[in-house]
C-alpha cells in the first residue's frame, strides 16, 4: 500500500513525463529548450527516491524538494525544489492535508519561489500563475467551499494566468534577453505550475 | 550530428576523468561529484570556487591549480550545476580561511551557487560571492536579467586568484574581483553555431555568408544577423561596442583577450589580434599583456570573442603573479 502523497507525486510525475515534449517546445521558442526534459529527469529520480509507505507527508515533500534540487539543475531546480521543500515545512509531522494546509502550501511555495528567483508578478514566471491561484483559493475556502472546489477555481485563474504570460514581455530568466520578442509566447514555468495544480486536483477530486 | 562521443550522457563524466588523467599534478575528482579540486587541496588560504555547465573548456576545471582556482563545478552541457555539488565543492575546498564563489550571470547558476552558499553557511563555512556579467552584447537594464557573463571571468579567476595565493582575506580577494567586475567588458560573435551532443543538430542556423554578432556561450543567438565581412571589420564592431562603455580611454593601459570559441583556428585569432592591437594603439589605449587562445569555449562553436581588462597598478601585480593550471601557466 503506497501513502496518497506518494500517490499524488507520482501522478504530478505522469502528468510531467506526459508533457514533457510540450514543455520542452515552449521553452524552445524563448529559452533554452530543456524545461520538458529536466522536469521530467527529477521527477523520474523524485519516484524512485520517496518513500512509498511513509505517511509523514512533509518528510515526502522535502525528499521531492532535495531530489529536484539535485537533479533538475537550470533555474527549475532551485525554483521547485525550494517550493516542495516550503511545502515539506508547512506539512511537517503531518498525515493529513487539510484545505487551510493547502491554503498555506501555496503561499510558503510562492514564498519560497519569490525570495529563490527575486521575481514579482508580471514577470512572465511561474508566480504569475501560482500567484492568482493561490488568492482565489483563499477566497473560495474563506467562502466554505471544499477543497476541491477551491482547487477547481484556483486552476482556472492559473490557465488565466498562462494566458496573461503570453501578452508581456519576460524579464526575468534567459526569456528576458529576448525583450520584446518573448511576447506572444507563454512562460513554460507557469505551464509546468499550472499541471502541477490540475494534477493535485484530479487527484483530490478521485479520492 | 559527428562527434566522438561514447553515450551522451556520459560525456561531462568522462571528460573529467579524462582531465583528472591527464592533469593528476593539478587536480583530483571528488568521488561520485562532477567537482574538480586542487590536488594538493587549499589549506590555509581563501578557496576561489567556479563553474557552470560543461561545453566551456577549459573552463572552469582546466583552471584550477595555483594562483588561480581551489574547486570547480561542472553540470550538464550547458546547464548549471546543481546546489549539492556545488556545496560538495565549496566543503572541500574551505581551507579555512572562507570562500568566494565566482558565478557567471546567468538565473540557473546564480540560483544553485546561492543554495550552495546557504547550505554551507549553515555548516559555519564561511563564504561570499561575485557574480560576472561582462557581455556588453546584451543590455543592462531592470528589464532583463542582466548582462551574461563570458571570457571575462577568466580574468576574475586569475586575479582574485592571485590575491587569495598571496595571502588576501576573502574580503580583498572578493574587492580585487569585483575590481575586475568593473574594469572588464567583453563581446563575441560567431561564423557558426555549435551542436549540443543531446540536441544533436546546430542550435542556430547561418547561412554560408552570414554570421551572429552577440553571441553568448550558450549556442544561443546573438543580437544581430549580419552578411559576413572581414574579420577587421568583425572586430571594429565588438570593439565599438565594448568602448562604448566609456570605460577605455586615451592613456589607459588594458589587458587583452582574444578569445577562440572552440571551433575557430588559432591562425583567425592571431590575425583578429594583429588588429585589435592597431585600434587599440591608435586610440592611445597601451597594452599592457596580450591573451590569445581557446580560454572560455562554447563547445564546436565558430566564432571568438574580445575582452578587454583596465588596469591599474594593484590589478598589474595581480595579472602579472605566476599561475600554475593545465590551461593557464605564468612563471
Amino acid at each position: 500500500m503506497s501513502t496518497k502523497v506518494y500517490d499524488c507525486i507520482s501522478k504530478i510525475g505522469d502528468t510531467i513525463e506526459e508533457n514533457k515534449d510540450f514543455l520542452t517546445d515552449l521553452d524552445r521558442e524563448i529559452g533554452d529548450a530543456d524545461h520538458g526534459v529536466n522536469m521530467a529527469r527529477g521527477f523520474h529520480a523524485v519516484v524512485e527516491k520517496i518513500p512509498k509507505d511513509d505517511a509523514n507527508i512533509g518528510a515526502v515533500l522535502k525528499k521531492t524538494g532535495m531530489t529536484l534540487l539535485s537533479t533538475v539543475g537550470g533555474a527549475s531546480g532551485p525554483l521547485y525544489g525550494t517550493a516542495y521543500m516550503e511545502a515539506g515545512k508547512v506539512m511537517a509531522g503531518k498525515t493529513e492535508m487539510t484545505a487551510e494546509d493547502f491554503s498555506a502550501i501555496l503561499k510558503a511555495a510562492i514564498a519560497g519561489i519569490q525570495k529563490r528567483g527575486k521575481a514579482i508578478r508580471g514577470e512572465k514566471t511561474m508566480l504569475d500563475a501560482l500567484i492568482p491561484a493561490s488568492e482565489v483559493f483563499d477566497e473560495k475556502i474563506a467562502g466554505g467551499s471544499d477543497i476541491v472546489t477551491a482547487l477547481n477555481a484556483a486552476c482556472e485563474e492559473a490557465e488565466k494566468g498562462i494566458e496573461y504570460t503570453k501578452t508581456i514581455r519576460a524579464t526575468k530568466g534567459r526569456a528576458s534577453y529576448l525583450g520584446d520578442r518573448s511576447i506572444g509566447h507563454q512562460d513554460p514555468g507557469a505551464t509546468s505550475a499550472t499541471l502541477t495544480l490540475e494534477t493535485i486536483r484530479d487527484f483530490l477530486k478521485e479520492e | 550530428m559527428k562527434k566522438l562521443i561514447n553515450e551522451i550522457d556520459n560525456i561531462v563524466d568522462e571528460m573529467l576523468d579524462g582531465m583528472t588523467a591527464a592533469y593528476p599534478n593539478y587536480v583530483k575528482r571528488l568521488e561520485g561529484l562532477d567537482v574538480l579540486v586542487r590536488a594538493g587541496g587549499s589549506e590555509g588560504k581563501v578557496a576561489l570556487v567556479s563553474g557552470g555547465g560543461s561545453g566551456h573548456e577549459p573552463a572552469h576545471g582546466g583552471f584550477v591549480g595555483k594562483g588561480m582556482l581551489d574547486a570547480a563545478v561542472a553540470g550538464a552541457v550547458f546547464t548549471s550545476p546543481t546546489p549539492d555539488q556545488v556545496y560538495e565543492a565549496i566543503k572541500a575546498a574551505d581551507g579555512g580561511k572562507g570562500v568566494l564563489l565566482v558565478i557567471k550571470n546567468y538565473t540557473g547558476d546564480v540560483m544553485n551557487f546561492e543554495m550552495a552558499a546557504d547550505m554551507a553557511r549553515d555548516e559555519d563555512i564561511e563564504v561570499d560571492q561575485v557574480i560576472v556579467a561582462d557581455d556588453v552584447a546584451v543590455e543592462n537594464s531592470t528589464w532583463t536579467t542582466g548582462r551574461r557573463g563570458i571570457a571575462g571571468t577568466i580574468f576574475v579567476h586569475k586575479l582574485a586568484g592571485a590575491c587569495a595565493e598571496a595571502g588576501g582575506s576573502l574580503a580583498d580577494v572578493k574587492r580585487i574581483a569585483e575590481k575586475v567586475i568593473a574594469n572588464v567588458r567583453s563581446m563575441g560573435m560567431a561564423v557558426d553555431a555549435c551542436t549540443v551532443p543531446a540536441a544533436g543538430k546546430p542550435s542556430f542556423d547561418l547561412a554560408e555568408d552570414e554570421i551572429e554578432i552577440g553571441i553568448g556561450i550558450h549556442g544561443e543567438p546573438g543580437v544581430n544577423r549580419e552578411k559576413l565581412s572581414s574579420v577587421n571589420d568583425i572586430s571594429d564592431k565588438l570593439l565599438d561596442k565594448i568602448f562604448a562603455e566609456g570605460i577605455y580611454n586615451a592613456g589607459d593601459e588594458v589587458a587583452v583577450m582574444v578569445n577562440g570559441m572552440g571551433g575557430t583556428p588559432l591562425m583567425e585569432l592571431f590575425v583578429a589580434n594583429k588588429h585589435v592591437h592597431e585600434v587599440l594603439a591608435d586610440k592611445g589605449i597601451k597594452i599592457y599583456k596580450t591573451l590569445v587562445g581557446n580560454y572560455m569555449t562554447s563547445l564546436d562553436m565558430e566564432g571568438f570573442s574580445i575582452t578587454l581588462l583596465k588596469l591599474d597598478d594593484e590589478l598589474k601585480t595581480y595579472l602579472d603573479a605566476p599561475a600554475d593550471t593545465p590551461a593557464f601557466v605564468q612563471v
